[in-house]
């Protein structure tokens, strides 16, 4: 713009251009500074009046003039009127016509049309070229998008459906179409909801439409079976969404999903797996444990549960003998006895393992409802099996729980299960047993005992009293039965009776009765320092030791240790303990290193008189039972016990024995044992147990 | 999936980038652009004006860097840079100058596109200036950020409503900078607008793309970490008026707009 500058004009010439500058400056937009801007309007000033003063006027001058003007960016109309009246007062004042102005300004005014022209459209132009790009490239870029999701649509391995709103199908991809088995053609318009299997059509209609209706959430999952064109049944997971239209409303729905048969039948496969036993087909412990759980959870308040658990009896032998797989189909067999033993009535009947089984009574009407269905699996279960040639007979032992449910919870019943079903089996198999809390009671007392007596033993718990027992004939005291006593700790004095027998089943008896007859022993011995002809001393000796081969040593070491000499040492064995298996070589033993062997309650067991002759027994104890007898009761027959007792002693006195009584109360009974010839005595009458230091001041 | 017809060619939303071109005098618009325009001229007839000054402050903000040794410039909301553009007055200055427009209007950016197809130091950036990694991230392919840029977002902040944290976005653009870069804002406010002020606010809040005015404090706030030069942010005819400049009829708050720079520290 520089170049049209004319460096020649006069100072006053610039501030014309300055004066057009503020009169248009406010039009437009121009690029370029005041300064600049009344420079170049300075140039055109000068320019047009050397076209006015030439002849003719020179309008092309004038129309570049014109045209400058546009290119100075005075776009804005205002520029032209304001420009042509300030230049029309300015160009009159040049010595022309004033045609040759009005011509000059003409074409100045044609000039900046046509150049205004001109810009406007190649500005038209080009913003609408560059529309049409950005529009290009749009429409290329949802074309490439649009080609993409249909490459997606169409190769993808998930089936895809595209529906309205009110369930009908608009689109579907291939992968869809090959899980109905129908063309995409076939499903298009097609209800979706024909194409799920009949019964669960109503739960899809309700998940979906709840789940998409009223619960505002925008997708959903679905696993519900549906109906292939060739009429099979598959499960399929779908994912079904919401798609809002471009009103914000919903406008499609879509279900992304998949054939998930297979799946599903593995994983029912494997529920089933999980429930049941292999080898029955029954339900076993985990599915057990379930139903148990639900019948807790679920139960009403006056509802009753029962339990039977179910052992065969004998079939380790069964397994052992013939064989696993003939055991195997035993089991089987009395799973099937058992499942139609209980079907009827809906209980469930699961293999716990082994051959345990267990029947869940659920609502249960009673015991007596529970006890019968046990009463009558006992009768199925007895039945002979035919296993190839054998024909096998099992018979079962079962533990019986019945009780409303409010009053137990699950492991209290199968502990209590668990152990009826033990009763049954020590009570002799073959038979029910119903849990019994007294029962339960006296065999944690039991436990308790057991449990109790070794430290009881180390803590020097235990002591012994003496009984005397007196020659009838002269009333002299000729001996002293040891018996042994029990300061427990919890339950106070305790008398042989309460752990005896305990401490038998346990073999805790063995210790205990060692260090009853050492006690025994040092404590006969130190009464032949009171007296010149002591008592002797009568020990018992359990069946258990009596079987042991070491009692005989025992004794020895005992008697070796003591100093107490063997005639004073009674042994006494009760008939069934004399007559055991073992002892024959025992008795003869001890009787060799000279103690006396007596034997206890005689009369009670079921001696054999022959075995009893052979023993090397010195003495018969007569049974309290018996002496009782001989103290007449009024309105009672005493006569068959004297007769008892008389035969006894008559026997007795056959083989050689000393008879003693026990249970002497009264001087009468004295009287009559004498009479029938007993020898000594035992009872209130002479004496009750005693503790050692009476002994003493009684001997001394 | 159904294909979106490719016939219609008038456009059917009018676009700032457009409508600050009419207001400039330029054609680079639709009727649609026009219509609008002239509705908002119609409740504020000095909007024409205001653009005006707008638009020479940017070119007086670019020849301030351009003096204070920037080369690099990062033109946020560019429009359609037809008259008095960045590039223009900045190769103009300094040939070794560097520009980079950024819109995300498709049009304006497919304009400038064929504008600077020639001008190998400009390029043009289609993205959103609300998503400052992505700007960045093509900036970096043409300036270098280890040197300082000037930074201009003239008649930009206030199309950025509150909600979209105008403060953390200049933080942003300022962290990818380093000291020396320069920015420039003009931004839009109701201050001293007398009984003008409600009727703007309506019409900026009625627009498509609704503005946002602020006051000048919250506008100094946002050269945090800048040091404004002089005069600070002033009503925008104020800012360093060039020598020679005619007296102006128009008392400077009837602009409506402040403007400042600042020189980052």
């Amino acid at each position: 713009m520089t170049a049209l500058r004319d460096p020649g004009q006069p100072d006053s010439g610039s501030l014309l251009g300055r004066r057009w500058a503020a009169a248009i400056g406010d039009t437009s937009y121009v690029t370029v500074s005041d300064a600049q801007l009344a420079q170049l309007l300075q140039d055109l000033v000068d320019r047009l009046r050397t076209a006015v003063r030439a002849e003719p006027p020179d309008t092309a001058v004038a129309e570049e003039a014109g045209a400058a003007l546009v290119g100075a960016h005075f776009t804005g109309v205002d520029a032209l009127q304001r420009s042509i009246a300030m230049l029309a007062a300015e160009l009159d004042r040049e010595p022309r016509p004033r045609t040759a102005t009005w011509t000059v300004i003409g074409a100045f005014a044609a000039g900046y049309t046509r150049a205004l022209r001109d810009m406007t459209l190649t500005e038209q132009e080009s913003i609408r070229r560059a529309d049409l790009i950005a529009r290009t490239r749009t429409e290329q870029a949802l074309r490439a998008s649009d080609a993409r999701f249909r490459a997606v649509f169409s190769g993808a391995a998930v089936a895809i459906g595209i529906g309205d709103v009110q369930g009908a199908l608009l689109d579907v991809n291939p992968a869809l179409s090959e899980m109905l088995g129908y063309s995409a053609d076939e499903l298009r318009g097609r209800s979706v909801l024909s194409l799920v299997h009949p019964d669960d059509v109503a739960d899809v209609a309700a998940e979906v439409y709840r789940a998409l209706a009223e619960g505002g959430r925008e997708h959903v999952r679905v696993e519900k079976r549906f109906v292939r064109r060739d009429g099979e049944a598959i499960w399929g997971l779908l994912t079904v969404s919401l798609v809002p239209g471009e009103d914000g409303e919903p406008g499609y729905v879509v279900a992304v999903g998949e054939d998930v048969t297979d799946l599903h039948r593995l994983q029912t496969t494997l529920r089933y797996q999980a429930m049941h036993d292999p080898l029955t087909g029954l339900p076993n412990r985990v599915m057990f444990s379930e139903r148990m759980d639900e019948a807790f959870e679920t139960a009403a308040d006056d509802a009753r549960l029962g339990v039977l658990f179910i052992d065969l009896d004998g079939f380790k032998i069964i397994n052992d003998t013939l064989g696993h797989d003939i055991g195997d189909r035993l089991l089987v067999m009395a799973a099937e006895r058992l499942d139609r033993g209980v079907s009827s009535s809906g209980h469930l009947v699961a293999r716990m393992g082994g051959d345990e089984f267990v029947v869940l009574v659920e609502q249960s009407g009673g015991e007596g409802e529970v006890t019968a269905l046990a009463e009558k699996l006992l009768a199925e279960l007895c039945r002979p099996c035919q296993i190839d040639e054998h024909l096998l007979t099992v018979s079962a032992s079962i533990g019986v729980v019945e009780r409303p449910i409010s009053a137990t919870d699950r492991s209290e019943l199968m502990r209590h299960v668990d152990a009826a079903l033990y009763w049954a089996k020590a009570d002799g198999r073959n038979q029910w047993s119903l849990f019994d809390s007294a029962r339960s009671e006296a065999e944690a007392m039991r436990y308790t005992v057991s449990a109790s007596m070794p430290a009881g033993l180390q803590r020097r718990e235990f002591y012994l009293e003496y009984q005397p027992i007196t020659d009838l004939d002269d009333g002299r005291l000729c001996g002293l039965e040891a018996l042994v006593r029990w300061r427990h700790p919890y339950f106070g004095a305790m008398r042989p009776d309460d752990f005896i027998g305990i401490a038998e089943d346990t073999g805790l008896i063995v210790p205990l009765g060692r260090w009853v007859l050492e006690e025994a022993c040092r404590e006969a011995r130190s009464w032949a320092d009171l007296m010149p002809d002591p008592p002797f001393v009568s020990v018992n000796v359990a069946a258990r030791q009596a079987a042991d081969p070491a009692l005989v040593d025992e004794v020895r070491a005992v008697l070796e240790q003591t100093g107490l000499p063997p005639e004073r040492l009674q042994l006494e064995l009760t008939e069934s303990a004399a007559m055991g298996p073992a002892p024959i070589d025992t008795l003869h033993a001890l009787s060799e290193l000279g103690c006396r062997i007596a034997i206890d309650d005689f009369g009670t067991g079921y001696s054999n008189l022959a075995y009893l002759r052979s023993l090397p027994v010195s003495s018969l104890k007569l049974a309290s039972l018996f002496v009782a007898g001989l103290q007449p009761v009024p309105g009672l027959d005493g006569d068959v016990d004297a007769e008892i007792v008389a035969t006894l002693v008559s026997l007795a006195r056959t083989l050689r024995l000393t008879v003693t009584a026990e249970g002497v109360e009264t001087p009468t009974q004295v009287e009559r044992l004498r009479a029938l010839g007993c020898h000594l005595g035992q009872g209130y009458l002479f004496g009750t147990p005693m503790a050692a230091d009476e002994v003493r001041k009684l001997l001394h | 999936m159904e294909q979106h017809p490719a016939s219609d060619v008038e456009p059917e939303r009018p676009s700032a980038a457009r409508v600050y071109d009419y207001y400039l005098g330029g054609s680079h618009n639709f009727a649609v652009d026009r219509a609008m325009a002239e509705q908002a001229i119609r409740i504020l007839p000095e909007l024409p004006g205001n653009m005006r000054a707008n638009r020479a402050f940017l070119r007086r903000a670019v020849r301030y860097m351009i003096a204070q040794g920037v080369r690099q410039f990062l033109d946020l909301g560019s429009g359609i840079p037809t008259v008095g553009n960045v590039h223009e007055v900045a190769l103009d200055e300094a040939p070794d100058a560097r520009v980079v427009y950024v819109d995300n209007d498709p049009v304006a950016v497919a304009h400038s596109q064929s504008i600077l197809e020639d001008v190998p130091r400009a390029t043009v950036v289609q993205a959103d200036v609300t998503d400052p990694d992505t700007v960045l991230g093509q900036a970096r392919r043409h300036l270098d950020l280890d040197r300082p840029v000037g930074v201009l977002m003239v008649a930009l902040l206030h199309f950025v409503p509150e909600s979209a944290a105008p403060a953390s976005l200049i933080a942003r653009y300022r962290d990818a900078v380093v000291p020396g870069s320069l920015l420039a804002i003009s931004h839009g406010t109701a201050d001293q607008q007398g009984d003008r002020g409600p009727a703007m606010e309506a019409l900026y809040s009625r627009s498509a793309n609704p503005l946002v005015s602020r006051d000048k404090a919250t506008i100094e706030r946002f050269f945090d970490g800048y040091d404004l030069v002089d005069p600070g942010v002033v009503f925008v005819p104020l800012w360093r008026p060039e020598p020679g400049a005619l007296p102006s009829a128009t008392p400077p708050e009837r602009t409506a707009t402040y403007a400042g720079v600042g020189r980052l520290r």
